[in-house]
C-alpha cells in the first residue's frame, strides 16, 4: 500500500502521521501468563491518536461501522477531553464498546474506510474506543437510558446470549420492552466467554459489558437449552409476543480422519472452554482439568486456531505448530493476531495438511502424519485449492493436538421447532427483514452467517431489534 | 434456585437427592440426564435423573461418589444450593412394547436404569430385571425394582446377597434356558456393559447401553463426550447417551475415561486434605 502513497502535503490538515501504536507486553513475558497482551492508551497516547483525526465532513469510517457509531464526534471528544460525552455517543449505538474496541477486525471494518487508510495510517478507532469503553468501566458513569413510561410492554425473548442476543436484547429493552434471554451455558455471553481468551478479551470486561446490559432491564435466565428445557412454541404460550434466536455456530467439525478420537485430541471448543469458562489453567483451585502439552500442534488456519495455539503456550507447552493446508497470505485469521502468535514463538508449517494421528499403546496421541500440498486453481472462495502433493507424508510429534477448522450452528432448535428452516449445515433460512420461516420468530449472528464476527453479529442484533419493534407496533398482540 | 429439598444415604458411598428445577421436571423423560455445576470454581459434570415430579417441581438425582466433585455433592445438606443445572438432556430412551425385556443395572447404574425399567414395565412389556453390586451394601433401589419387575434378580461379587457372581452369569443362564428375550438394556460400569453387549451379539439380541464419557457442557459444543458407535464418531450428549450396544467402541470409551485420571486422583486427595476426612478413591 504504502507505494501508492499520495505525497502528505494532499491533505488539507497538517496533523502528525504517526499512528500511536498500541503497547504490549513484550512477547516474552506475555507467552506465560494469562493477562490481557495489549495494554492499552493512556490518555496522552489516546489524545495524540485523536488529534490526528481530519474531523471529515463526509467521514467514510461511519460506513464501515455496521452499528454505525459516531465515530468523528466520539474522537474529537476524546481530544477535548470530555470522556463523559465521548461514551455516551459510543453507546447510543454501541451496547457492548469494551469488546468491540477489542475485537473488531478493524482492518475490514471502520479503519478500512478511514480515509487517512490510503496513506497507510488509519485512525486506530479501534484503540480509542478500547481506550474511551474503559475510562466507563472505571468509572461507572452508565446513565440508562429507558423510557419506559405509560408504553404498553409487550414481552421478547431472546435465545442465546453471544453479542448478537445482547444487542437485540439491550436494544429491544431501550425501545420499551421487557426482553429475557435464554442462555444454555452457566454464564452469559457466547464466544466472548467461552472462545476467546482472557488474554484478549478479559472476561471481566464481559462480564461488566453484560452488566450493563442488564441494567438496560434485560433479564437473563442461564442454564436453559432452548429445545430442550424450553421450546420455541412453548414460549410463545409463555405469553412471549416475538422471539430472536441468535445461539451462534457452536457445533465443532472433525476432520475424521484415523485416530482423532484418541485421547489429547481435542477440539478448540473443548480446549478453550476448559480453559476460558472453566478456568483450568487454575486447576487444582478450580475443578476443571485440561492435559497439558509438551508438544501441541493445532489444525487451521483462523482466529480459533490462533487462539489456541497461543492458550497451549500459556499452559505451558513447550512447542506450538499451526498446521495449515495454504500458505501464510490465505491465512484466515486478524493479520494483527498472527504477528502476536509469531513473535510469542508459534512454529507454523504452511502447505500441510493432516492424514492421520498416530496413537500410543495407552491410546494417548503422540504424532500426527501429515502431507505437503501445492496450491492449484483458484476455488469457490477466490482462493487457490491446495492439492496434496504426492508420497509427500511426514511426521511430527505431538502429545495434543487441537482441531479448529470450523464450526457449524448446532442442530438442536431446529429439529425442535417444527416449521423452521435450516439449510444442510443448519444455518437458520431467513429473509432481508431477519424473519425465519416461522411467523414472529427472527434471527441473526452466526446461527445465520455461519461463523462470521462479534460485530457482524452486533450489526445483525441492532437491525432485528428495529425491525422486531417495527412489527410488534404495528401488530395485535399475538393470539394465544 | 436449584434448592435441595431431601437428601438420603442409599448405600455406604451412593446418595440420593431431591432438588428443586420446576423446568426440568416438567419436561424429563426417562433416559435423561442433566449437567450440574456445585459452585463458582466447580466443574460441569452429568448425572441421570432418576425421577421427577412436576408438581413439586423436583429431580431426584442418585450419585455414586467417585471423585471431588461427587464427593462435594456429598457433603450438601438439605437446603443447600447447587448454582447451576441444565437440563434434561440427551435424547429420552425409546419406550415402546416389545415384549420381554431384560434390564440389567450394575453398581450405580441401577439408578439410571430404573426410570427405563418404570417406564418399559408401563407400557406392557415384561420386565425381567437383573440388578448387581460388589458387594450387599452397595445394592440400590432393591424394592423399587423388585416392585416394579416380573422377575427380579440379584447378584453380588462376594455372594453377599443372591447370586454369587456377575449379573452377566444371569443374563448367561437366562439365554442359555432359550428365554425369549426381545430386548437387553444394560447399564453400568463400562466394562460390564461390554461383557453384556459380547454376551448377547453372538445371539442377536438387542442390546441397548447407556454410555458415560465424560463431559463439559452437554449440548454438542465441546466434542468432548465423542464415542466411535459403528463407523462413525457419535457426540453421547446429544446423540445418546443410549446405543446399540453391538456397535459402541468400549475401548475408546475406556481409554477416554481415563483422560484425567491422574488429575482427578490429585484433586480428591487436596480435597480430603482440605475436609480433613478419609475417603478412599473408588477409580
Ligand atoms: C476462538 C474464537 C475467536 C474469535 N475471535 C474473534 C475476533 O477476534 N473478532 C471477531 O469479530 N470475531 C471473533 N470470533 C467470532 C465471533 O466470536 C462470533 O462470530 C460471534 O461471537 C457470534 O455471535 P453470536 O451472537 O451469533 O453467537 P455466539 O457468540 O456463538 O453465542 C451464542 C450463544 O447461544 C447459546 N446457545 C446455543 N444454543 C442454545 C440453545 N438451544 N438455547 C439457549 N442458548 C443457546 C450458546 O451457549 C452461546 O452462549 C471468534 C470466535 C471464536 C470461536
Ligand atoms: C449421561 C451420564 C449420566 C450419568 N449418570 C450418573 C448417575 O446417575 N449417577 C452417578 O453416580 N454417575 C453418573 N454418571 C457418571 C458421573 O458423571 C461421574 O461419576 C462423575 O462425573 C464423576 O465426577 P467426579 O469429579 O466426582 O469424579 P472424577 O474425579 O471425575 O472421577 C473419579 C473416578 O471416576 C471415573 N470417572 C470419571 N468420570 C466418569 C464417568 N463419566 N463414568 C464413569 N467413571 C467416571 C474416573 O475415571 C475416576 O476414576 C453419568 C455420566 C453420564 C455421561
Ligand atoms: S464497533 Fe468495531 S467497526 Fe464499529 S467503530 Fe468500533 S471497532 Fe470500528
Ligand atoms: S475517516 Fe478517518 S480521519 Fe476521517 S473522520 Fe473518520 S476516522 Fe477521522
Ligand atoms: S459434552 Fe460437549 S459435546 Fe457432548
Amino acid at each position: 500500500m504504502s507505494s501508492l502513497t499520495k505525497p502528505k502535503s494532499e491533505f488539507t490538515n497538517p496533523k502528525p502521521s504517526n499512528r500511536q501504536a498500541m503497547p504490549k507486553q513484550p512477547p516474552k513475558e506475555r507467552g506465560h501468563n494469562f493477562n490481557e497482551v495489549a495494554l492499552g492508551y493512556n490518555i496522552d497516547l489516546a489524545q495524540a491518536e485523536a488529534d490526528r483525526c481530519l474531523q471529515c465532513p463526509k467521514p467514510t469510517c461511519r460506513e464501515g461501522c455496521p452499528v454505525e457509531i459516531d465515530i468523528p464526534t466520539f474522537i474529537r471528544l476524546v481530544k477535548e477531553g470530555n470522556l463523559d460525552e465521548a461514551i455516551r455517543i459510543i453507546r447510543e449505538k454501541n451496547n457492548l464498546p469494551a469488546i468491540t474496541g477489542r475485537v473488531c477486525p478493524v482492518e475490514n471494518q471502520c479503519e478500512s474506510h478511514c480515509v487517512l487508510c490510503k496513506a497507510g495510517k488509519p485512525i486506530a478507532i479501534g484503540a480509542l474506543e478500547r481506550f474511551v469503553a474503559n475510562h466507563d468501566n472505571k468509572k461507572e458513569l452508565r446513565k440508562v437510558v429507558v423510557d419506559k413510561n405509560g408504553k404498553v410492554r409487550k414481552i421478547v425473548a431472546v435465545v442465546g446470549s453471544g453479542p448478537a442476543s445482547l444487542t437485540v436484547a439491550g436494544d429491544l429493552s431501550k425501545f420499551g420492552y421487557d426482553v429475557t434471554v435464554f442462555e444454555a451455558l452457566h454464564e452469559a455471553g457466547g464466544v466472548l466467554l467461552y472462545g476467546i481468551p482472557e488474554f484478549r478479551l478479559p472476561k471481566s470486561i464481559v462480564r461488566d459489558e453484560v452488566e450493563y446490559v442488564k441494567s438496560l432491564g434485560v433479564k437473563i435466565e442461564t442454564n436453559v437449552l432452548v429445545g430442550r428445557t424450553v421450546t420455541i412454541d412453548e414460549l410463545f404460550s409463555m405469553g412471549f409476543e416475538a422471539i430472536f434466536i441468535g445461539a451462534g455456530a457452536g457445533t465443532p467439525y472433525f476432520l475424521n480422519l484415523p485416530g482423532e478420537n484418541l485421547n489429547g485430541v481435542y477440539s478448540a471448543n473443548e480446549f478453550l472452554t476448559r480453559t476460558n469458562m472453566m478456568k483450568a489453567y487454575k486447576f487444582p483451585e478450580y475443578d476443571t482439568p485440561i492435559k497439558i502439552g509438551k508438544k501441541v500442534a493445532v489444525i487451521g488456519g483462523g482466529n480459533v486456531a490462533m487462539d489456541s495455539a497461543r492458550t497451549a503456550l500459556r499452559l505451558g507447552a513447550d512447542e506450538v505448530t499451526i498446521i495449515y493446508r495454504r500458505s501464510r497470505d490465505e491465512l484466515p485469521a486478524r493479520r494483527e493476531e498472527v504477528e502476536n502468535a509469531e513473535e510469542e514463538g508459534i512454529r507454523f508449517l504452511f502447505l500441510t495438511s493432516p492424514t492421520r494421528f498416530l496413537g500410543n499403546e495407552k491410546g494417548w496421541v503422540k504424532g500426527v502424519e501429515c502431507i505437503k500440498m501445492q496450491l492449484g486453481e483458484p476455488d469457490e472462495s477466490g482462493r487457490r485449492r491446495p492439492i496434496p502433493v504426492k508420497e509427500s507424508e511426514f511426521l511430527i510429534d505431538a502429545d495434543v493436538v487441537i482441531i479448529a477448522i470450523g464450526q457449524r450452528p448446532n442442530p438442536l432448535i431446529t429439529q425442535a421447532t417444527p416449521g423452521l428452516k435450516a439449510d444442510s449445515q443448519g444455518i437458520l433460512k431467513i429473509d432481508e427483514n431477519l424473519k425465519t420461516s416461522r411467523d414472529r420468530v427472527w434471527a441473526g449472528g452466526d446461527i445465520t452467517s455461519g461463523e462470521a464476527t462479534v460485530i457482524n453479529a452486533m450489526g445483525m442484533g441492532k437491525k432485528a431489534a428495529k425491525l422486531i419493534h417495527k412489527f410488534l407496533s404495528e401488530n395485535q398482540a399475538h393470539a394465544i | 434456585m436449584f434448592n435441595i429439598t431431601e437428601k438420603k444415604l442409599l448405600a455406604s458411598n451412593i446418595k440420593l437427592i431431591k432438588v428443586y428445577a420446576p423446568l426440568i421436571s416438567k419436561k424429563n423423560k426417562p433416559g435423561q440426564f442433566v449437567v450440574l455445576r456445585i459452585d463458582e470454581s466447580g466443574e460441569r459434570i452429568p448425572l441421570t435423573i432418576v425421577d421427577s415430579d412436576p408438581k413439586e417441581g423436583l429431580i431426584t438425582l442418585i450419585f455414586q461418589e467417585a471423585g471431588k466433585t461427587t464427593a462435594k455433592l456429598g457433603q450438601l445438606k438439605e437446603g443447600d444450593v447447587i448454582h447451576d443445572i441444565l437440563g434434561p438432556l440427551g435424547n429420552p430412551s425409546e419406550i415402546k412394547t416389545y415384549g420381554q425385556v431384560v434390564i440389567i443395572g450394575g453398581g450405580v447404574g441401577t439408578a439410571v436404569a430404573y426410570p427405563e425399567a418404570k417406564a418399559l414395565k408401563t407400557v406392557g412389556n415384561r420386565v425381567i430385571t437383573i440388578i448387581g453390586a460388589r458387594n450387599k451394601d452397595l445394592l440400590i433401589l432393591e424394592d423399587e425394582m423388585k416392585t416394579l419387575s416380573d422377575e427380579f434378580y440379584i447378584t453380588t461379587d462376594d455372594g453377599s446377597k443372591g447370586h454369587h457372581g456377575f449379573v452377566t452369569d444371569v443374563l448367561k443362564k437366562l439365554i442359555e434356558e432359550k428365554r425369549k428375550i426381545d430386548l437387553v438394556v444394560a447399564i453400568g460400569p463400562t466394562v460390564m456393559m461390554r461383557a453384556i453387549a459380547g454376551i448377547t451379539r453372538p445371539y442377536n439380541i438387542k442390546t441397548l447401553v447407556s454410555l458415560n464419557p465424560i463431559m463439559i457442557d452437554g449440548t454438542g459444543m465441546c466434542g468432548g463426550c465423542r464415542v466411535t458407535v459403528g463407523n462413525s464418531t457419535k457426540f453421547v450428549c446429544v446423540d445418546g447417551p443410549e446405543f446399540d450396544g453391538h456397535l459402541v467402541d468400549f475401548d475408546q470409551l475406556l481409554t477416554r475415561q481415563r483422560i484425567y485420571l491422574d488429575d482427578e486422583i490429585k484433586a480428591l486427595k487436596l480435597y480430603e486434605k482440605d475436609i480433613g476426612e478419609k475417603r478412599g478413591c473408588q477409580a
